[in-house]
């Protein structure tokens, strides 16, 4: 296969029409009409060039639940969706509180090849809230762990919630907090608000997330730590945010494409596929999130893809699973929700599912600008482009998409991992 | 009317109306020597428990058997932490015996609306109680209990009082009684009022005194003694004190007021046996009627070629 | 039929139940909704000028007998009143506006065997049109009406048509009765 690849008159960032000469790797020129002996021409012809997509929160599921999906078929996903890196969440069976789990998936990812596999490490032993995970140990293994979170699960444990951001600034970690605050969440369905009385579906208030980001933050500013709050949902996270970084704190959030588009207004149909962790929120939060991905408030959108079996979900809602897939469908949710409503720019969108991700999750080869000497990351995206999701379609092993039978815009032409297409024409190369 | 029946939200005023006017006539069946009509006949009506009420199902039972309808049982017992038999097989399961429909107990909210809505069967569903959400049967009960003793229910005041949040009666009821015009009260502690009450369309209060002398119907809600643990109220004393119905507070009620209670019955928490068993209440008659708006729904649902027709919709379909 | 028509047939079909019933004893007139309704009532009140007391009436739904139940859209049923004591032992007329078909009379005989067992059941129609399907024939008719199947057959009566009537109509459309016919 040719290690030698232009692209012809790709709109860097959405930008002016350029050429980009990839060799062994990585990008040896930028500009217009280039020309190079051997090289394979990849099209960009009114595509939008974008670094490739980082994601701070996948759920690959394995190991463990490898029938709902595995490292391979996931990071598939990823790569589809237009992602060079994906980072994989802690809460799989065995979880990924050691070294040894972490290398596993680390190494399963790189057999795979689809993109970068950056294994989340538990905050906790066993997700269980009560002892340290072995964190340094994480973060010195062959994974080089740098995210810690015990997601799916709050670090509801003040102390241990301390100690865990003191603990992490030793190897320059962060922890990822699932903001939910679990005696306010018991048996919580969906978003509290009229439509859980009359649904008779138990209450999710924002509070349980919103009382969680406030302590933490505070505890950040404390200890002088970074936190990252994973899948911010209500407005009032947003605020608290925002007020967090205006004292000058290190705090970060993301805010997933679900939550961008989606309300609970979803939940009438009692169709579980709309069940997710945290829950879909009110018309007035998602102009929040909206805006506040849009002035920087929130640094990055994060997929929470989270893969679950058929049976998993074809039940009552108060037993189906939490989650929806993500990876497939982020960019397109992305320019929807953002882009075409004119809140960011594709510079603003690969900052926010690019350059931050890699910089939160202290990634050296990603989130680069296409420039020459850098890492051949790269997503060719056709914005112009519609289509109807199928969720029989996906690469991933399961098919709970909220957007089936949507008509969402943009289309991913080309992913390159380093140089390689992980993704040409649209079908995985 | 539509093909299932999995809230009292679904019935336009037409679709209410008719259905009181129906069990009126069939309440008479009772009184008859041959307490059988033969409207269903050949029709296959089951009734699909996950969650135990007998109370609920001998009523839709001979709803069904008064009908000539034949009537499968069908428990499917599970708590909500052992999933228990799979909703979607049960439903398979029925589809292929048949069934024209299914009468739905369950302790999930909208598990009806889903055997509706999921694509896995035909037949038409009847909501018998669903989690915390709904039991639309038992407001048109309540609602003809109501309308045989006061007529006409605009304007008429009715007190729901009780454990609203986890009363699926009392959804229901709030939307029927809205429907037919009457005028509801919610009364219960904060704590056991649904967060965002205030869009139901409905009053509420925490003061019992302070509406039980307007209201030409007091409904009382059982309140579980567990909830006392849970911190929604203190002790199961001051709970009374504060929202039983008493002999004392009974005397403030107009002459004509009625006392009701979906039950079972918890006689000294909040309700006391003196007002249970008084002139006033209408408990026993709710279980009468309860048999006669169950056939009403059972047979507009299945008595002909597809549901009745409301008038406003006649023509329509 | 005009309302004068109507009215002497009503008063004819009395005299002659009084008749065959050598009197009053013992009768029901058991109106069929809507229309045999109000003219189960009318008779009995001729019947009681004549005869100087009152005769038992009431009403008999026969929605739910009907052959034709399943096919048509579930329909509301109409009232059904009879007199506490029952029907057992008791000479039943049955009384109708139009006899057609004969399925209607037949639901009703259905239904009255629910309801129990009189001593005898005869038959009382205002307008008897023909084209029985059924073995079933009126015992007391206010008229015979020889009409061909094309033709509707409407009976107003002032209880709900603000006038009493009897008029056929052709099979042009907007020539619509003002009630459904006896289902066929």
């Amino acid at each position: 296969m040719s290690t030698t690849y232009l692209i012809r008159n790709a709109r860097i960032l959405g930008g002016d029409a350029a050429d980009i000469l990839v060799e062994d790797g990585r990008i040896t020129e930028v500009g217009a009409g280039l020309s190079a002996d051997g090289a394979e021409i990849v099209d960009g012809e009114g595509l939008v060039a974008l670094p490739g997509l980082v994601d701070l929160h996948t759920h690959l599921r394995e190991p463990g639940r490898e029938d709902a999906e595995t490292v391979d078929t996931g990071t598939q996903a990823a790569a589809l969706g237009g992602f060079t890196a994906v980072h994989a969440m802690a809460n799989t069976d065995p979880v990924a509180d050691t070294a040894g789990v972490v290398e596993q998936v680390w190494r399963l990812g790189r057999e795979a090849g689809h993109c970068d596999v950056f294994p989340v490490g538990a905050v906790t032993v066993g997700l269980q809230g009560e002892r340290l995970a072995e964190l340094g140990a994480m973060a010195d293994s062959a994974a080089r762990v740098r995210v810690f979170s015990d997601d799916g699960k709050c670090v509801s444990d003040a102390v241990l919630m301390r100690r865990a951001l003191e603990y992490v600034k030793a190897f320059d970690g962060v922890v990822a907090q699932h903001a939910q605050e679990p005696r306010l969440t018991e048996d919580a369905q969906m978003n509290e608000g009229e439509l859980s009385g009359r649904l008779g579906l138990r209450g999710w208030p924002a509070v349980a997330e919103e009382a969680i980001i406030a302590r933490d933050c505070l505890l950040a500013a404390h200890v002088d730590s970074r936190l990252h709050v994973c899948h911010v949902s209500t407005a009032g996270s947003v605020e608290i945010v925002r007020w967090a970084k205006s004292k000058g704190w290190n705090v970060t959030a993301e805010a997933c494409p679900h939550h961008l588009l989606l309300t609970d207004e979803k939940a009438l149909t009692y169709d579980p596929i709309y069940k997710v962790n945290p829950p879909l929120r009110s018309a007035a939060d998602v102009e929040a999130l909206r805006a506040g991905l849009a002035d920087g408030t929130i640094d990055v959108v994060a997929t929470d893809h989270a893969p679950h079996p058929h049976e998993d979900k074809d039940c009552e809602w108060q037993a189906a699973a939490f989650g929806m897939l993500g990876l497939e469908t982020a960019l397109s949710i992305v320019q929807a929700t953002m882009v075409d409503t004119g809140l960011l720019d594709w510079a603003g969108v690969a900052e926010r599912m690019s350059t931050k991700p890699a910089e939160i999750g202290r990634l050296s080869g990603h989130g680069r600008p296409l420039a020459a000497g850098e890492p051949a990351n790269i997503v060719l995206y056709d914005a112009g482009a519609t289509r109807v999701v199928d969720p029989t379609e996906t690469a991933s092993l399961s098919r709970n998409t909220p957007y089936a039978g949507m008509e969402l815009p943009g289309r991913v032409v080309a992913t390159f991992l380093r140089g390689k297409p992980t993704v040409l024409d649209g079908k995985l190369a | 009317m539509k093909k299932h029946l999995l809230s009292a939200g679904d019935l336009s005023r037409d679709d209410a109306e008719l259905i009181l006017t129906t069990a009126e006539e069939l309440r008479s069946l009772a009184d008859r020597p041959i307490k059988k009509l033969p409207a269903l006949r050949g029709r296959t009506i089951v009734n699909l428990f996950f969650e135990d009420s007998t109370r609920t199902r001998i009523s839709f039972e001979a709803a069904a058997k008064r009908l000539s309808a034949d009537v499968i049982n069908f428990s499917a017992k599970g708590s909500s932490l052992s999933k228990g038999e799979s909703l979607k097989d049960t439903a398979l399961t029925l589809e292929a015996m048949g069934a024209d429909a299914v009468v739905v107990r369950h302790w999930a909210s909208g598990a009806p609306h889903l055997l509706a809505n999921a694509g896995w069967s035909k037949s038409s569903v009847v909501n018998a109680g669903d989690g915390t959400h709904e039991h639309p049967t038992q407001a048109l009960l309540d609602a003809f209990t109501m309308w045989r003793h006061l007529g006409n229910l605009d304007g008429r005041r009715v007190a729901i009082v009780g454990d609203v949040l986890h009363s699926r009666v009392a959804r229901s009821n709030a939307l029927l009684l809205r429907t037919l015009g009457a005028e509801v009260t919610l009364v219960a502690p904060p704590t056991l009022l649904p967060y965002g009450v205030d869009g139901w369309g409905v009053e509420t209060s925490y003061d019992l005194d302070g509406v039980l002398p307007k209201a030409d119907v007091v409904m009382m809600l059982r309140v579980q003694r567990e909830r006392m643990n849970a911190a929604f109220f203190p002790t199961v004393r001051e709970y009374s004190r504060r929202y039983g119905l008493d002999g004392r507070r009974m005397a403030n009620l107009q002459d004509h007021t009625i006392v009701m209670h979906p039950g079972p019955m918890i006689r000294g928490m909040e309700i006391t046996a003196d007002v249970a068993d008084s002139d006033r209440s209408v408990i026993v008659e709710q279980v009468t009627n309860g048999v006669a708006v169950r056939m009403a729904v059972l047979y507009l649902l299945l008595g002909g070629s597809e549901p009745a027709l409301s008038k406003n919709a006649e023509g329509d379909e | 039929m005009d309302a004068r028509d109507v009215s002497r047939a009503l008063t004819r079909i009395a005299h002659e139940i009084l008749e065959r019933n050598k009197g009053a004893s013992n009768l029901l007139l058991l109106g069929i909704p809507s229309r045999g309704v109000p003219l189960a009532q009318r008779i009995a009140a001729k019947i009681a000028s004549v005869e100087g007391h009152d005769v038992e009436v009431g009403s008999l739904d026969v929605t739910m007998y009907r052959d034709d139940l399943r096919m048509k859209p579930a329909r509301a049923l109409m009232r059904t009143d009879i007199p506490s004591d029952g029907i057992d032992g008791k000479v039943v007329v049955l009384v109708d506006d139009v006899l057609f078909s004969g399925r209607t009379i037949r639901a009703a005989l259905d239904a009255m065997n629910d309801l129990g067992r009189p001593q005898a059941v005869r038959l009382a129609v205002l307008v008897d049109r023909g084209h029985r399907e059924l073995p079933i024939r009126a015992d007391f008719v206010g008229k015979n009406l020889p009409t061909s199947l094309v033709e509707k057959v409407s009976v107003h009566l002032a209880e709900f048509d603000d006038e009493d009537a009897v008029l056929i109509s052709g099979t042009s459309a907007d020539d619509a009765p003002s009630r459904e016919e006896e289902s066929r």
